[in-house]
């Protein structure tokens, strides 16, 4: 087959690029352990509020500087109603519904979290700011859908 | 000048005139959707902003663009392999049929508010059976008709043995063996998941399992949308500036490549959801970045051809070739926009599937900026630079000068109204506004009224483009209306619309590349390295599975 000399060029330049860019989101990936969002760990979508640690939803401390938040998503909102966490601190947030797909999306932040029924998400963050930051679902969930949302508040 | 048959005209026509009324119905349920977004509108009670949005996804996404394809695949079969035999075309009109039922029972579904769920079909949202009988139903008509086209090929094989196949035939064959390996898919999560258990027939399902299978369909059905405009830049465009096919054996190859890596990559969609591990989705984006090559191979073949005729023309220097473009031709300009659109659009789709990049993005406004300027205009102009021709040339009437000064209007207005519509898509996108969503200022929470304040990033931005587009879509609905039923007959050849088709010279074309056996072998070991692990663990390790819910 004929190709082109320019043709080599550009397609080895876009090789090249190729290999580099998959290159750095994998060392990134399985070297710094910066993955999205997942998790293997399954739970039964009928029994979510009965199953620790979703029975009790909320922030809870884990040691010195680690912190768990527990968050049970349903159509359409999610418990528990109010979130304070430290800034600074490792948070780890569980995310699993009760019903349909939803998502745990705080914005301004790469928290973007996918709620599938009977797996739960987990997702680790730190905060270096303090503020108000808009939770809010970006799966669409049903008629309320765009009201699906809550507010974490971080304080220092 | 060459015709095609009568009876293959009428057939392409038939699918061409139903393209449209879904392009009709889907981009006004557009229009309402960006005026809903921004509170200029409130939909009366009976009717809802999600069953709207289902709608112009499945009218536009599946309904416009297939009958579209079928109708260029049929006229190109037809145009370089010889007239339909008459099973070819009686089972293409029987794939025609099986396909309209299938919509129409979709449709019905969806208007009755029985099916909102959007056409991507999130398990356990459970939409009526019928809904999904009737998308079944579609995708085994989709399946007479490719079989119907391949069996054509297949008899030209046997009367010219020996021989590579004309490069549109070729084109047309590896775009349908896409589309039919990709519909394994959802047809499996389909028949044996989502149907017993919308009749009740299955208590439950297995969520993350359909989505994995919805998601083996739904990457690959954008290629299926792609690979058309691709036909189209490839062999109409180099006949319309007076070129040549830049390379006979590159084209094939990366059709072939666009086979062998556009399926075992769907959990590029499926980035931040628990149930698959990271080595997976790594996997998978390792071959989604794959397809870059073929479409690297593509830009270089289309700036290569335009090159080469604009330096046949005379032009010289470096850019010289640039202003030897025939740019007041229509069926040029428009296509030529189309691929401009897609430089920004292919950009964006490696942003998207970048891995943890997915997180800034993912079911956010900006993946919606993302598909209006990949399929909205690349895909969806390019089809609109072939039908200001395609359809006079069907019907045997004449293309006025009205008609394409009004063309040219339709391009630039389609052209700015996208601009408009998806760069505010894309900031608003990256400022957290989510997609899939009616209007809500989320209780005015203080993020979410900013995003009503930009200039660009502004919801209102977004429905003045949007606005602008709907004007396009009705010029072009004109524009349809007329080459069918009213611009003057052509009489002399002159006169006459041809079928633009660029020569291919396959004297440098190896034959392996026309053995599709190797191809779809290799298409599917890759497939079962990149999914069988992960899937039979879906099945092994499932959770209980969930019951339905209807809540729109």
């Amino acid at each position: 087959m004929h190709i082109h000399k320019f043709e080599k060029i550009w397609l080895g330049f876009g090789i090249i690029s190729l290999v580099l860019f998959l290159s750095i989101i994998g060392v990134t990936a399985f070297a710094f352990n910066h993955h999205p969002s997942g998790g293997m760990e399954t739970i039964d979508p009928d029994k979510v509020e009965q199953t620790a640690p979703f029975d009790n939803p909320g922030v809870y401390q884990i040691d010195e500087d680690t912190y768990e938040v527990i968050i049970v998503a349903k159509a359409f909102g999610y418990d528990p109603p109010e979130i304070k966490i430290p800034k600074g601190k490792k948070v780890i947030f569980k995310v699993a519904s009760t019903d349909v797909t939803h998502s745990f999306s705080i914005v301004n932040t790469n928290v973007n979290m996918m709620v599938v029924p009977g797996q739960i998400n987990t997702k680790e963050y730190t905060f270096e700011k303090t503020g108000q930051y808009l939770v809010l679902c970006n799966e669409y969930c049903g008629t309320g859908h765009h009201f699906m949302k809550t507010t974490i508040e971080v304080i220092d | 000048m060459k015709q095609i048959s009568k009876g293959d005209r009428k057939l392409a026509l038939t699918n061409i005139v139903v393209a449209y009324l879904a392009f009709l119905i889907g981009t006004f349920c557009g229009l309402l959707q960006v005026f809903i977004r921004n509170d200029a509108l409130t939909l009366p009670p009976w009717l809802d902003y999600y069953q709207i949005l289902t709608a112009h996804g499945v009218l536009l996404a599946l309904i416009f663009t297939t009958y579209f394809i079928f109708a260029f695949l049929i006229s190109g079969m037809s145009y370089s392999l010889g007239t339909l035999g008459p099973k070819v075309r009686l089972f293409s009109w029987i794939g025609f049929f099986v396909t309209t039922v299938g919509t129409l029972l979709a449709v019905i579904e969806i208007v009755g508010g029985r099916a909102s769920v959007l056409y991507t079909f999130y398990a356990p949202l459970q939409a009526s059976g019928w809904y999904y009988v009737g998308l079944a139903i579609f995708v085994v008509g989709t399946w007479i008709y490719s079989f119907a086209l391949i069996s054509h090929y297949i008899k030209w094989k046997k009367l010219h043995p020996k021989q590579l196949s004309p490069l549109l035939a070729f084109m047309t064959i590896a775009t349908l063996i896409l589309w039919i390996t990709a519909c394994l898919g959802v047809v499996t999560t389909v028949l044996f998941q989502f149907i017993p258990w919308a009749f009740g027939w299955t208590e439950t399902i297995n969520v993350e399992l359909s989505r994995s299978l919805f998601w083996y369909f739904g990457h690959p059905l954008v290629y299926f949308w792609l690979l058309p405009a691709y036909m189209a830049w490839y062999v109409v465009v180099p006949k319309i500036i007076g070129g040549k096919v830049f390379s006979d054996s590159l084209a094939r190859l990366s059709f072939v490549l666009f086979i062998l890596f556009s399926i075992p990559v769907g959990f590029h969609h499926q980035l931040t959801e628990p149930g698959i591990s990271s080595f997976w989705k790594f996997l998978q984006t390792v071959l989604t970045f794959m397809v870059i090559i073929p479409s690297l191979m593509t830009a270089f073949s289309m700036f290569g051809t335009f090159e080469r005729a604009g330096r046949q023309k005379g032009a010289t220097g470096l850019f010289g070739w640039f202003f030897k473009l025939p740019w007041k031709d229509i069926r040029f300009t428009s296509i030529f926009i189309a691929m401009f659109f897609f430089i920004p659009g292919g950009a964006g789709g490696i942003i998207n599937a970048s891995f943890q990049l997915n997180e800034v993005v993912h079911n956010t406004l900006w993946v919606v900026g993302h598909f209006h300027i990949t399929v909205g205009t690349p895909v969806a102009m390019t089809f609109m630079g072939l039908t200001f021709w395609l359809i006079p040339y069907l019907t045997g009437r004449k293309l006025t000068k009205s008609i394409q000064k009004l063309a040219f209007i339709q391009v630039i207005t389609w052209s700015i109204g996208m601009l408009l519509m998806s760069t505010s898509q894309h900031i608003l996108g990256l400022l957290g506004a989510p997609r899939r969503t009616a209007y809500s200022g989320y209780m005015d929470d203080p993020t979410a009224l900013e995003w009503f304040n930009g200039i660009l990033s502004n919801h209102v931005t977004m429905a003045i483009g949007g606005t602008i587009l709907f004007l396009s879509a009705m010029i072009l609905i004109y524009i349809v209306f007329h080459t069918l039923f009213f611009s003057p007959k052509a009489i002399t050849d002159r006169e006459r619309v041809e079928f633009p088709m660029a020569e291919s010279d396959l004297s440098q074309t190896p034959k392996y590349l026309e053995n599709w056996w190797i191809w779809i072998g290799i298409a599917l070991a890759l497939i079962l390295i990149a999914y069988t692990i992960p899937l039979s663990q879906m099945i092994h390790h499932s959770p209980p599975g969930s019951s339905g819910f209807k809540t729109w």
